[in-house]
């Protein structure tokens, strides 16, 4: 007997939907370029120029930018650190397995997310605006937009955990701070070094265009090359950037696989 | 002021929100040393009377007193200090599983040390001394280290005894303590709580589905069927034929097994 394959219509035989839909979205696509005017006043002849120059970086430029560029890893490290463990006491008042208050719990939610729907780089204008152009602002942007990162990732791993060690921590007559010690600290631990370095990750690369608004750090050579035009010294701040974040992020891959 | 180790219930009931009775009109006099073990089908209430006597959950009606005191009434102090005397070890063993078993048996004295202490790991060379003693009577000592994960569930459950000794009760509480495991590591289980009873007098308050356990382990034997007590006389006087009005509804199998 000779199998036959099953016949459908010809709309689904060749994917009208699916086609049309994808025609639909570049249409889109084209249009709104238009609107925006994008690639309207591009010029091949700059856009050449600016790379002729950066292919030719100027190596000697690298020892004085050796400072800001420690100072971008140092402001992401203490960023991350004020941050993180602010969130630690804010994540558990958040976490339904820990407090039983559901109005208290609405309420730090809703304050956190309201803080970490702010923009990273608004939060730095914001800080550069009232603490004034400085390393201390850049500490400072991090150090809410990792409040608010840590503060999400961790209250969501605090109520996940196992939820037996904590009851046998309560027939054993466990205060509740002892209990939390006992019972959530060991199953968290771990996940939060990991949140730990992932949003140290995320703010080293942040850290980076922050002294774009004078917030210190790296940022503010990137910005000062660029508008007097030494393109090749823009090349050798651009790749020290990248060999930066491309050393945390190893490292934190790593560190991160051992943890789990 | 009553006798250590002693377990009383008067007139107990618990009726859950929902109108569910899962206790009724309960009463039990255990003395310190008895081996009590709790049979019945699921359902009957067993669980239910277990975390009840340690105020897991709290009761409708009636009195529980752990040597002589009421845990009903009792709050905070009070309650943790009559919570320390009557230990729970757990069916799923509810450990840490990724803490050592050093940390997991330690946390045992949950109940004697304030957060900041046992989070800087500051614990006195006594109760130190007294995990490696409590591990040791559980044949367990060179797990010390080993992460719970690691460990077979006999194992996991022994460290669960070896946590309950650390809170220095005169009362164990223990549900359902065997049912995930095979006969073998059943027994060591068991074996460990016997001794427990036989060479401390602690007072064993233990639930089974296994009626050949009961009669092999228990002093005394009650059961419970629909959050009543039907059943309950000490082991001299308990004929297997008892069972089949315990297990009556759960068909044939169950009654034979008795026999």
């Amino acid at each position: 007997m000779k199998a036959t394959i099953p016949k459908r219509p010809w709309v689904k035989e060749w994917h009208v939907t699916g086609f049309t839909i994808f025609l639909l979205l570049v249409l889109a696509v084209l249009l709104s370029a238009q609107a925006t005017q994008v690639g309207q006043d591009f010029s091949m002849d700059q856009f050449v120029d600016l790379w002729l120059k950066m292919a030719h970086p100027d190596w000697p430029y690298l020892s004085q930018i050796m400072t800001p560029l420690a100072q971008t890893v140092q402001m992401a490290i203490v960023g991350t650190l004020l941050g993180g463990l602010l969130a630690i006491p804010f994540a558990f008042l958040a976490a339904a397995n820990i407090i039983r208050n559901a109005a208290l719990r609405w309420f730090i939610r809703l304050v956190m997310n309201l803080i970490r729907s702010i923009p990273q780089m608004l939060l730095a204008a914001l800080f550069v605006a009232v603490v004034g152009i400085g390393t201390l602002s850049g500490v400072g942007a991090l150090a809410v937009f990792s409040f608010g990162m840590m503060f999400k990732l961790l209250y969501e791993a605090i109520e996940t955990v196992d939820s037996g060690p904590m009851e046998a921590m309560r027939a054993a007559g466990g205060k509740r701070g002892a209990m939390i010690v006992f019972a959530i600290f060991p199953q968290i631990l771990n996940q939060y070094l990991s949140f730990f370095l992932y949003t140290l990750e995320l703010n080293v690369r942040a850290s980076a265009v922050l002294g774009y608004l004078g917030a210190g750090g790296i940022g503010l050579y990137l910005n000062t090359t660029l508008d007097t035009f030494r393109y090749d010294r823009t090349a050798v701040v651009i790749l020290a950037i990248l060999v930066v974040i491309v050393l945390v992020d190893t490292l934190s891959n790593q560190l991160r696989e051992a943890l789990s | 002021m009553a006798e250590k180790g002693s377990v009383a219930l008067k007139d107990v009931s618990k009726i859950y929100p929902n109108g569910v009775v899962g206790l009724e009109n309960i009463n039990l006099n255990i003395q310190r040393g008895e081996f009590v073990m709790i049979v019945g089908l699921s359902g009957s209430g067993k669980s239910t009377l277990l975390r009840a006597i340690n105020r897991l959950h709290d009761v409708t009606a009636g009195q529980i007193l752990i040597d002589g005191q009421d845990i009903t009434q009792a709050s905070g102090d009070k309650l943790h200090k009559i919570r320390r005397s009557a230990a729970m070890i757990f069916q799923n063993y509810n450990l840490v599983k990724t803490a050592s078993v050093y940390r997991n048996v330690m946390s045992g004295r949950v109940g004697y040390y304030p957060a900041w202490r046992a989070a800087l790991g500051l614990f006195t060379k006594e109760d130190q001394a007294l995990v490696a003693t409590n591990l040791a009577r559980v044949n367990l000592l060179d797990k010390y280290y080993v992460k719970a994960r690691d460990l077979s569930g006999g194992q996991q459950q022994r460290v669960g005894i070896a946590r309950a000794l650390m809170q220095e009760p005169s009362v164990i509480l223990a549900d359902e303590p065997v049912s995930g495991l095979d006969p073998k590591t059943t027994k060591l289980v068991m074996n460990d709580l016997k001794r427990l009873n036989e060479e401390d007098g602690m007072t064993i308050i233990l639930n089974v589905h296994s009626i050949g356990l009961a009669l092999k382990y228990a002093s005394r034997i009650v059961g419970l069927k629909a959050g009543r007590i039907i059943y309950d006389k000490p082991i001299e006087e308990v004929d297997k034929r008892d069972f089949k009005e315990i297990y009556r509804e759960a068909g044939d199998s169950a009654a034979e097994e008795a026999e």
